[in-house]
């Protein structure tokens, strides 16, 4: 059973992906603690962090940029820091503008794209761009920052695959070859593409207004002039992603729904020739059979220990409703494993309290980065 | 009735367990999911549904509505030709331009929404409904969901959209007859979420929210000093029994904790605040949704 140490090793980047509600936010910033404490200059990636877990790494400010986590917080809570822990809450708008800004060749051009209401639109509403921009900055602070490893938290999509997908829907909106050449009055392409076009555009303007054709036409002419250099980045980026150096993790709860998620997730990254590191499942329940414990007889045992037949029954019953979750969640657990042939499951209990601080991180790290018997070992006591 | 929340919070269960509760009522009523999600199917164990609505018990659908198959309806009530949609969807420039105008997909799929509401279906033959059920997508993109007719209605300043933007609108403000509930989970960023949540939907979308449901909430099995007595237990004992005293108090930690999460929402949002048990069940099907359904208030 391959360990979180040995997939992570030698890799630059790490990308956890999921569906939401799975925990991504907390495992991101467990696993950045985990190796930075270890000794690497790490930077974890965060969209929209819990507001408790961001005041205790100090992330109040808001600014789009990587900020250092003052180490004097490790030393308080007993952690070893050997290394640099950097954290940033990533704004999606501000990357995109700041990278309109980078591709445009003058002011003028810039301007025209930033208060244009299609791009407004695009930056901050439209699905995609979030995710577009998460790669971007991974992009930027890869090749600019100076990390041994950078740690992204993506996007909370309801479905994992998006965050696949969505930037190769923007980027194909933005490139909009066939509607760019089509938008030139005078363009060849719209004498060869004749009358259906005319139709179909007249019919399309008498459905949407007529105006908001006139903003895709601005926007794709303000926009053209900076297209080859948003291909070229999106080019490398998506090379980044496929390197060897870069590590996915899919993360998951226990429970059917994102499980199967988890395994149609990690198809698709399969296809994708995309690099799969492992596969973390949160808030598990360990069952009985692996803490070596026997149940019979139970609430006998336990009415002659807590002299109390009344609250033995309910420990009995609270007992027997855990231990179903926890079969449950092993059912699932080997379904999870078997689908994806990999030898890297990490399984983290579902711990008595939610995590909020860096105390409950370096509890999560204890679990990420044992070996599976240490975390058996660990679950035992304190089931 | 529209279900929003959090990604993972159990929305689509809630909004199942409300169907299941109206249906048995009387009413007929009408599941719908969007972006082609099949959650709720699952719940009935059923095939996936499609763009169709079916019939999952008596008095209540199902439907998942997917945007593309909203567009082609949508297109198609409007030209009233067959033949004149089908071409138009087979050019290439028309299909770029549907995918490329941000918001269009959201706006359609409200649309069916609103049509699905009607009386005077415009869809041929279309059933009558007396409740439609909505699980909204995830928050993040919740609140943008339901802004789209309005975001549309000011960029298309003419045009059949247009109205058509404002006229879902004034459906989705509605008070007397468009509710919202949230639904939450009983940790700190689902209830942060669902506080400022409420805010959005309330002041920037204008639409009544109802009811905060607070899914899985644990019961509290153990008393302080019954969890003093099973700490002791925990600590010395051995086998099963330190087993079930260390799970019994996990139950009890997270109960209390849940406890706290439950005020602070109560102070956080000024709707009221109706709290569902966890169910201890190993997966959630329709019969798990029934009791929830029993406990909805």
């Amino acid at each position: 059973m391959a360990s979180l140490h040995e997939v992570l090793d030698g890799k630059s980047i790490c990308i956890c992906a999921g569906s939401g509600g799975v925990g991504k936010t907390t495992t991101s910033a467990a696993i950045a603690t985990g190796m930075a404490a270890q000794g690497l200059k790490v930077c974890v990636l965060t969209i929209d962090p819990a507001k408790r877990l961001a005041d205790s790494l100090g992330l109040e400010e808001l600014g789009n940029e990587a900020r250092r986590v003052d180490p004097a917080l490790f030393e308080e809570q007993g952690v070893e820091m050997k290394g640099e822990l950097w954290a940033m809450m990533l704004d999606a708008k501000a990357t995109f503008d700041e990278l309109i800004a980078r591709q445009a060749p003058d002011e003028e051009s810039r301007d025209r794209v930033l208060n244009n209401r299609i791009y407004q639109q695009i930056s901050s509403a439209l699905a995609g761009s979030q995710e577009y921009m998460a790669m971007e900055k991974l992009f930027e602070l890869h090749t600019e920052g100076g990390f041994d490893l950078l740690v992204l938290d993506t996007p909370p999509t309801r479905n994992a695959l998006d965050f696949l997908e969505a930037p190769k829907r923007l980027t194909q909106f933005i490139e909009g070859k066939s509607l760019r050449v089509f938008m030139k009055p005078t363009g060849l392409a719209a004498k060869v593409t004749g009358r259906g076009v005319s139709v179909a555009l007249g019919v399309f303007k008498r459905l949407v207004g007529f105006d908001l054709i006139a903003d895709l036409a601005e926007f794709f002419n303000a926009f053209s002039s900076m297209v080859d250099g948003f291909q070229a980045r999106a080019k490398r980026v998506n090379k980044l992603l496929a390197d060897p150096e870069t590590c996915f993790l899919v993360v998951c709860g226990p429970q059917g729904e994102p499980i199967d998620e988890a395994v149609y997730f990690h198809r698709k990254l399969v296809e994708a020739k995309l690099p799969f590191g492992g596969v973390i499942v949160n808030k598990v329940h360990y069952p009985a059979d692996e803490l070596h414990v026997e149940a019979d007889d139970l609430p006998a045992t336990l009415a002659e220990k807590l002299g109390d037949e009344k609250l033995a029954k309910r420990v009995a019953d609270n007992f027997a409703d855990y231990q179903a979750l926890a079969e449950r969640d092993a059912r699932n657990i080997d379904h999870l494993a078997s689908e994806l042939r990999t030898s890297c499951v990490i399984r983290v209990p579902y711990l008595d309290e939610d995590v909020h601080d860096l105390h409950g991180l370096t509890e999560i790290d204890r679990y990420l980065f044992a070996t599976a018997e240490e975390r058996v070992e660990m679950a035992a006591g304190r089931a | 009735m529209i279900v929003t929340g959090k990604g993972g919070v159990g929305k689509t269960t809630v909004a199942v367990a409300l169907g299941l509760r109206a249906a048995a009522e009387g009413k007929r009523t009408i599941v719908c999911e969007v972006a082609a999600q099949e959650n709720a199917s699952r719940i009935f164990d059923h095939a996936s549904v499609g763009f169709h609505e079916v019939e999952m018990e008596e008095n209540l659908w199902s439907i998942s509505i997917d945007p593309d198959e909203s567009m082609r309806e949508y297109v198609l009530l409007q030209l009233k030709v067959r033949a004149m949609r089908d071409m138009l969807f087979r050019s290439r420039i028309f299909n770029y331009l549907a995918a490329a105008t941000p918001g269009l997909k959201e706006l359609v799929t409200i649309g069916k929404i609103w049509e699905l509401a009607q009386l005077d279906r415009k869809v041929k033959s279309g059933r009558k409904y007396d409740l439609v059920i909505v699980d909204a997508p995830a928050t993040g993109h919740g609140v943008g969901f339901l802004q789209t007719p309005r975001t549309f209605a000011s960029i298309a300043r003419v045009g059949p959209v247009h109205s058509q933007a404002q006229t879902l609108d004034r459906f989705i403000t509605d008070h007397e007859h468009t509710g919202t509930a949230i639904v939450a989970l009983p940790e700190e960023m689902p209830v942060n979420e669902s506080v400022s949540l409420e805010k959005d939907l309330r002041d920037e979308v204008g639409v009544a929210v109802d009811r905060v449901y607070l899914n899985g909430l644990y019961p509290e099995r153990f008393k302080k000093d019954e969890a003093e007595r099973l700490s002791a237990l925990a600590e010395n004992g051995d086998g099963a029994a330190k087993a079930a005293a260390r799970a019994a108090l996990s139950e009890y930690g997270r109960a209390k904790s849940q406890r706290q999460q439950l005020s602070r929402l109560k102070k956080g949002v000024s709707a009221p605040v109706k709290t569902l048990p966890f169910l201890f069940e190993p997966e959630l099907d329709v019969e798990a949704a029934r009791k929830l359904a029993g406990k909805l208030g």
